[in-house]
């Protein structure tokens, strides 16, 4: 029996899909919250750049290009579901999908491990608190992203539900656009 | 990775994904030109730019029924209406008939520690403090 995700379609949507639209709706006012009060906050203490400056930005440019590229694998993995109905390829590039993830998920740990020991904590200033806060709450899509992929992947590789390849791809770009406005906020505009 | 047996939209996505690259280095090397309004065009237009190819490209947002960007930028501007209100309390510590408590401006920490030990200042106005600290 086919799932009702992929057999109803409801104003013009696979319901699948449309219920990952709703949930990036309600995404975009998460992060565009936080993102937004950290802006405000910014622009009215100037002195933040201070402790800004302690980013380091080349870790930061690494993981958007590890992130921009397992973006990549996800959209091929996407098209080789749907155009090449190939369920095992698809589960490949899903695969390098989330080793994308862990690598991004390993510098982010190195990063902050450094960061805390040189006594910048989540307490320590209100700029390493939004950093810790927006970047905590990232890594956790990543980390769910990653999860989610794995169960998709899984039954991808036996040919079973190649439409959710296409599902947790749109979640994971939106992850990686997320990032794309985290990492200048956070890391160059000093 | 776009070889001769791959399909034709593999080409297509690398070079998508090119472009972001691209992109990625301009906004890394665009503070190096020490000029702020490059650094604020390279940081945030580009990241614009970077997030518009990966929605419509890697996300293919343009082929979706028109109701689906609606749905999205409804949820953006409510946002933003929402901060746009509040951002005055946020951002200015003093107007035409009032002036924000230190303890808002300093943060409650900050403002316990100096009030206990004997150097607080409640009577001063937050704006003669450099800016409000944090």
């Amino acid at each position: 029996m086919r799932p009702i995700a992929n057999t109803r379609s409801a104003a013009g949507l696979p319901t699948g899909r449309l219920g990952v639209w709703w949930v990036l709706a309600s995404e975009i006012v998460i992060f565009g919250g936080i993102l937004a009060a950290y802006i405000m906050q910014r622009i009215g203490h100037l002195d933040w750049g201070e402790q800004q400056a302690a980013t380091n930005v080349w870790i930061g440019g690494f993981n958007t290009f590890v992130l921009l590229t397992s973006s990549l694998s996800a959209v091929l993995a996407h098209q080789a579901a749907e155009k090449e109905q190939d369920g095992k390829k698809a589960a490949k590039l899903l695969g390098l999908t989330i080793l994308g993830g862990g690598i991004f998920l390993c510098v982010k740990a190195f990063e902050w491990t450094t960061e805390i020991g040189h006594g910048m904590t989540i307490q320590s200033h209100p700029f390493w608190s939004f950093y810790y806060t927006a970047a905590g709450i990232h890594a956790s899509h990543v980390i769910a992203g990653m999860i989610l992929m794995g169960f998709v992947a899984r039954d991808a590789a036996k040919g079973l539900e190649l439409h959710r390849v296409e599902l947790v791809g749109i979640y994971w770009h939106f992850v990686d656009i997320v990032w794309i406005f985290l990492f200048p906020l956070l890391y160059i505009a000093k | 990775m776009a070889d001769h047996d791959s399909p034709h939209y593999v080409k297509h996505y690398v070079r998508i994904w090119a472009i972001l690259v691209v992109l990625l280095v301009v906004s890394i090397f665009g503070p190096f030109v020490g000029i702020e309004a490059v650094t604020l065009i390279t940081a945030f237009g580009v990241a614009l730019v970077k997030a518009y190819l990966v929605a419509k490209n890697f996300m293919h947002l343009n082929v979706q029924p028109r109701f689906v960007g609606y749905l999205l930028s409804t949820c953006l501007v409510f946002m933003l209406l929402f901060f746009s209100g509040t951002s005055p309390d946020v951002m200015k510590h003093e107007g035409t008939h009032w002036v924000k408590p230190l303890v808002v401006v300093k943060g409650p920490l900050e403002h316990h520690a100096e009030h206990s030990s004997g150097q607080g200042d409640h009577g001063e106005s937050p704006h003669e403090e450099g800016g409000g600290g944090h």
